[in-house]
């Protein structure tokens, strides 16, 4: 699948997508009419494992077992309804165009493709709007509680970067709503038998046989015991790996091992520097903070973003002598109105994040730790009256008061950006296969159809477009040449081998017994992960986070303290298993980082950057996904390109100030 | 058999012989009321109730209603207790919102139940089962059979002594608290409720089981106060009288 | 700025299911209030690392109030005194200077214990899978907008469906009740139109196994409703009663 092709300086190979002949328009259902499928009596034959029970892990297992395959679904919670997919509040899109306001496949195509600047592979992006319309059907028909208008018909509201109102929305809980539809239909074929659910393990290993991914590795977290998995294929949706910066909006058993071990077994791993940071996130209170609770961004609606204009100001604010409203209206820096004025406060995500992030460093932060920016609604409840903002805001007002124990209506909020969410991940073809045959990628966990900036409500289309619609179809054209291959044994040599090592490893771990804890050791790399790949970076800045990487890894593998054995149940040891791969993550995102020599969407290269501070394209040298191939132990991993041609879409220069 | 095996027709079980119940105590409370504005009338129903084929099969009825109540209590707290697990909570805190009442349920049966003994021998025992035992044949003492249908007799009797008014009173509380949580209960494992009647039920709980006992309590009190043409020094009345 | 607070906590321990539990008594110094209660139990697990001690065991995932995975038994209230709040969202602010806290795990046959505060919660899984859906494959399924659905009806399946699975309502119901957790999804389903046709089965299935798994009967005292911290309503169980009943009596 690999072909050679001469680059700028070096031979960088290009890998190959599989992209269907045809239209835009017509490549899916092209796919679709010609692809091998699987005869119902042969399904039952075949097992396929699925690691995670998200939007995409429970709507994959859930669709596959509906279609008489055998499936195992792996879950590190103690229930699928864990997974943190649950917490998404905004909403989902779809195209279908109910509040007539000229929405169409094209548009919510076109959207997605510049929302991402233009760094997301085209066919994929269409087929994900194609099937948005099917998703809302689906979860309908499960009985998800969507908001209605008072006719009984779906509501929709408008979100960022778009024109219509296209998104579905159940209250501010739509990833639960959505989840919990998932997971029902999960529990029905769990109840059926058709799938067998694990619930509490870990997969710590992908097993491959004669060159195809044939089973996993995966302890039970309760008995700490580690366990053999066999099946005909393997799906991971396993969700991103920003919890590698530590603090961020995701929950605490989220991470990146799954994807880091696919990884390593010989899966490529597509642009790791693409994190979206989320502008509108509570800020850091003290140093045991443990994760970041994000704020919808629907409040930069009404809501007005400042710092103090002079620095004994924030200063004493700081300190505590002064409050917000003791700022004169003449000393604020309503710096978003002040840089982009045609905008304002609704620039997009990554714009406004870094806006934040540079008055903070210049010295006007405020909050107690200096890291903070208030978001002000005086102005607003002025204007529209306190009720009008409780209508709209309340349950986030509340939320907030739950946490800061300020009020929001008196004193301003304060907000800082956070990392949210990882448009990068494994790279999958348009069959959402990885570069290991048998294995497939799903959700956030692959690098998914955002490029390098996702829009609001597209998460939760995506998770549920790969489980629902596409793997299903995608996966029974690699399965129908494995109708005649028998049930595996878990007896293996590769088995015994592939779970030997994890033991080794484990007893690595605990046998360290050094002075520090995981926590403190995650902390360090997360510090690192946020000052110099976060959201601003430069090369000097990433070649010292490559450098401070490696110094963790080495305390890590040195220093670290395990308590308690590995035949129980050991979360020091879960965690300790977790920070050790987000170090690799860590390193692999810098590396990206340095390689990508321009500004787009979440990368923002200091360096490339126009006179006014805006992200600097380069679709000359890098309109490519940069994939990253493991390569062992303190080797360096080399490169692949898949190339993206645009063949329907003109790129686009994104400008929000006039 | 679901009404035996399902939690819920367990529930049901338990909320139709308490709609039973408390339409007897109703009726039994606002007959005791008659007793004390008219002692005479309240001999004409005793005589009504005493042993007639209607009288008895509504006192088995009533009888077992009140085994079924008692029983599948006592099957529903075992139950409940196992439910609990081995180890208790070491802070137990009553929440808001919840009723004393709907915790103690079975405190308040039980206390229930011990008077009901003491009240069946007091009454029943005297009225309803002497002259079913003497219609029966049995030899019974012809004093007390003479006196089995005047109910306003034995009234007059026992709550013209403080002590026995005292602990009817206390009695009544106990059924005041039992009530209070069993009406509204009752109907809401019927299915009887909603977001919107949630209060007014419980509303309604309150008012009901507070007349209930209002009326019950009212020839107690009448007894301590010594009021009323059954307890007043100047009462006229003689079981013997007829009018 | 408030001033940080020092604590005593009485937590309960347990090595394993099996294994007799008992409270161990820890002291907690210069706690901000800021910190949640769970940030305030990463401190003491810090701590006891650091006199290479077990930590303390403890579930917990999204920490804002969404996944339901958190769930501790805190001064006599499931999540905490705090209404309408999980433990992840409760703050240590809401605590004085010098107070000792006791935590417990859920205690309830359906939910035994793990290991020290964990316990395992599969009942509430196993009752989905008995019947908490609507038996629809993916695909070929009708437009969104084909059936209306009338606003009310839908805010009170949306109330009914915003249930987080942690648990509390077994955990403060004096009979380790399932009901409302069963409630509310059958709840949720009977109100919209898409749930009619497996209406009765569906309450039927879930109620046997709800009792299949050694859940007490309710008694409707209502501390469910008073600890869930989503506030989901016991009215939600009259309707249970009333589909659960009227299905019993059709067959």
């Amino acid at each position: 699948m690999t072909k050679k092709q001469s680059t700028s300086k070096v031979e960088v190979p290009i890998i190959d997508a599989k992209i269907p002949a045809g239209q835009l328009a017509e490549k899916w259902t092209n796919y679709k009419n010609t692809q091998k499928l699987v005869n119902p009596a042969n399904k039952r034959r075949l097992d396929i494992i699925v690691v995670g029970t998200g939007l995409a892990g429970a709507s994959a297992a859930a669709s596959l077992a509906e279609l008489g395959f055998n499936v195992k679904n792996f879950c590190i919670q103690d229930s699928p309804r864990r997974a943190h997919s649950i917490a998404a509040q905004g909403g989902i899109n779809a195209a279908k165009n109910y509040p007539n306001d000229g929405d169409s496949v094209e548009r919510l195509f076109r959207d997605t493709i510049k929302g991402g600047d233009y760094r997301a592979r085209e066919a994929n992006v269409y087929r994900l709007a194609e099937v948005s319309n099917n998703i809302i059907d689906q979860c309908v028909a499960q009985g998800v509680p969507f908001a209605r208008e008072y006719g009984g018909l779906l509501a929709n509201r408008s979100f960022g970067g778009a024109q219509v109102s296209r998104t579905f929305y159940a209250r501010g809980q739509t990833g639960q709503q959505l989840l919990l539809g998932a997971y029902s239909a999960l529990s029905r074929q769990v109840g059926k038998g058709t799938v067998k659910l694990y619930t509490r393990y870990e997969m710590l290993d992908l097993v491959i046989i004669d060159g195809r991914a044939r089973g996993i590795i995966a302890r039970n977290l309760v008995t700490g015991k580690v366990e053999r998995f066999a099946a005909h294929a393997v799906v991971v949706g396993t969700g991103g790996y920003g919890n590698a910066f530590f603090l961020s909006t995701n929950a605490m058993t989220s991470n990146g091992s799954a994807a880091l071990q696919v990884y390593k077994k010989g899966a490529f791993f597509a642009n790791p520097a693409f994190a979206q940071i989320h502008p509108t996130c509570i800020p850091v209170q003290g140093e045991h903070q443990s994760k970041l609770t994000l704020m919808s961004e629907s409040l930069r609606n009404d809501g007005r973003i400042w710092v103090p204009k002079k620095k004994e100001d924030a200063e004493a604010i700081r300190k505590g002598k002064l409050k917000p409203t003791d700022i004169a209206e003449e000393n604020r820096d309503y710096f978003l109105e002040r840089r982009y004025p045609a905008f304002g406060n609704l620039v997009p995500r990554d714009v406004a994040s870094r806006a934040a992030k540079e008055r903070c460093d210049a010295g006007f932060g405020v909050g107690n730790t200096g890291l903070a920016v208030y978001l002000d609604f005086e102005e607003a409840i002025n204007r529209l009256g306190e009720h009008v903002v409780r209508e709209r805001y309340g349950n986030l007002f509340e939320m907030y008061e739950k946490i800061v124990d300020d009020n929001p209506y008196k004193t301003p909020m304060m907000i800082y950006p956070a990392i949210h969410y990882t448009m990068g991940g494994i790279w999958v073809d348009y069959e959402l296969q990885t570069t290991v045959k048998g294995l497939f990628c799903i959700g956030e966990a692959n690098f998914s159809d955002h490029g390098a900036n996702r829009l609001g409500a597209s998460a939760l289309m995506q998770g549920l477009a790969d489980g629902y619609f596409i793997l299903p179809y995608t996966i029974q054209n690699y399965l129908a040449d494995q109708i005649r291959v028998p049930r595996f044994s878990t007896d293996a040599p590769e088995f015994e081998e592939a779970e030997k090592q994890i033991n080794e490893k484990i007893n690595r771990i605990i046998s360290i017994q050094g002075k520090r804890s995981v926590d403190s050791i995650h902390r360090e790399l997360g510090l690192v992960m946020w000052d110099f790949v976060g959201m601003a970076r430069n090369k000097k800045g990433l070649e010292h986070a490559l450098k401070r990487i490696q110094e963790i890894r080495k305390e890590f593998w040195s220093n670290v303290f395990v308590p308690g054995k590995a035949d129980d149940l050991n979360t020091e040891l879960e965690k300790a298993l977790r920070v050790a791969d987000f170090i690799e993550i860590g390193e692999l995102m810098a590396r990206d980082a340095i390689l990508r020599e321009e500004s787009c969407g979440g990368h923002f290269r200091e360096e490339h950057q126009t006179e006014e501070g805006e992200t600097l394209r380069n679709d000359k040298e890098f309109a490519f996904v940069s994939c990253w191939k493991y390569n062992g132990e303190g080797e360096e991993p080399s490169l692949f390109k898949e190339m993206l041609a645009y063949e329907f879409v003109e790129r686009d220069q994104r400008n929000y100030k006039a | 058999m679901w009404l035996i095996d399902s939690s819920i027709g367990r529930k049901l079980i338990m909320s139709i012989t308490g709609v039973l119940l408390v339409l007897f105590l109703l009726f039994h409370s606002i007959m005791n009321f008659v007793s004390i504005l008219s002692p005479y009338a309240y001999d004409v129903i005793c005589a009504f109730l005493g042993a007639n084929w209607y009288a008895i099969i509504g006192t088995m009825g009533l009888a077992a209603g009140f085994i079924i109540h008692i029983l599948y209590a006592l099957i529903l707290s075992y139950q409940n207790l196992r439910a609990r697990g081995n180890n208790r909570y070491a802070v137990k805190v009553r929440q808001k919102g919840v009723s004393w009442a709907s915790l103690n349920m079975l405190v308040l049966g039980i206390i229930i139940l011990g008077f009901m003994g003491l009240h069946l021998f007091q009454f029943w025992s005297k009225m309803q089962l002497i002259e079913l035992m003497h219609n029966m044949g049995a030899a019974t003492d012809a004093q007390l059979t003479a006196l089995a249908a005047k109910g306003s007799h034995w009234v007059q009797y026992y709550f013209g002594q403080p002590i026995y008014s005292v602990l009817y009173i206390v009695w009544l509380s106990a059924l005041w608290f039992h009530l209070t949580h069993g009406v509204w209960s009752m109907l809401h494992t019927l299915g009887i409720n909603n977001q919107t009647w949630l209060p007014r039920l419980k509303t309604f709980s309150y008012i009901l089981a507070t007349i209930i006992i209002l009326l019950f309590m009212a020839v107690p009190i009448c007894g301590l106060l010594k009021a009323g043409p059954l307890f007043s020094p100047e009462s006229m009345y003689n079981p013997f009288l007829n009018i | 700025m408030e001033k940080n607070i020092n604590i005593t906590l009485k937590v309960w321990r347990q090595a394993g299911p099996k294994a007799k539990g008992k409270f161990v008594k820890y002291r907690l110094e210069n706690v901000s209030p800021d910190s949640s209660f769970l940030e305030m139990l990463d401190m003491l697990n810090e701590k006891l690392i650091s006199e290479r001690k077990e930590p303390i065991a403890f579930d917990h995932d999204c920490r804002e109030g969404i996944c339901g995975m958190c769930g501790l038994y805190i001064n006599g209230h499931p999540h905490g005194a705090m209404g309408g709040t999980t433990t992840c969202q409760l703050h240590m602010r809401k605590f004085k200077d010098g107070e000792t806290i006791t935590i417990e795990p859920w205690r309830s046959t359906g939910f035994p214990v793990i290991k020290d505060l964990i316990v395992n919660r599969n009942a509430f899984d196993t009752i989905m899978q008995a019947g908490g859906f609507i038996s629809v494959n993916t695909g070929g399924v009708p437009d969104g907008n084909a059936i209306p659905i009338q606003h009310d009806k839908a805010e009170e399946a949306m109330d009914a469906a915003s249930c987080i699975g942690c648990g509390a309502c077994v955990a403060a119901c004096k009979n380790g009740s399932a009901m409302l957790f069963v409630a509310a999804k059958v709840s949720q389903f009977a109100l919209l139109p898409q749930g009619q046709v497996e209406r009765a089965t569906r309450a039927k299935a879930m109620v046997a196994k709800m009792d299949e798994l050694g859940f007490g009967n309710c008694t409707n005292t209502g501390a469910c409703e008073a600890e869930c911290p989503k506030n989901v309503s016991i009215a939600h169980i009259a309707r249970l009663n009333r589909e659960y009943l009227s299905a019993k009596v059709k067959d």
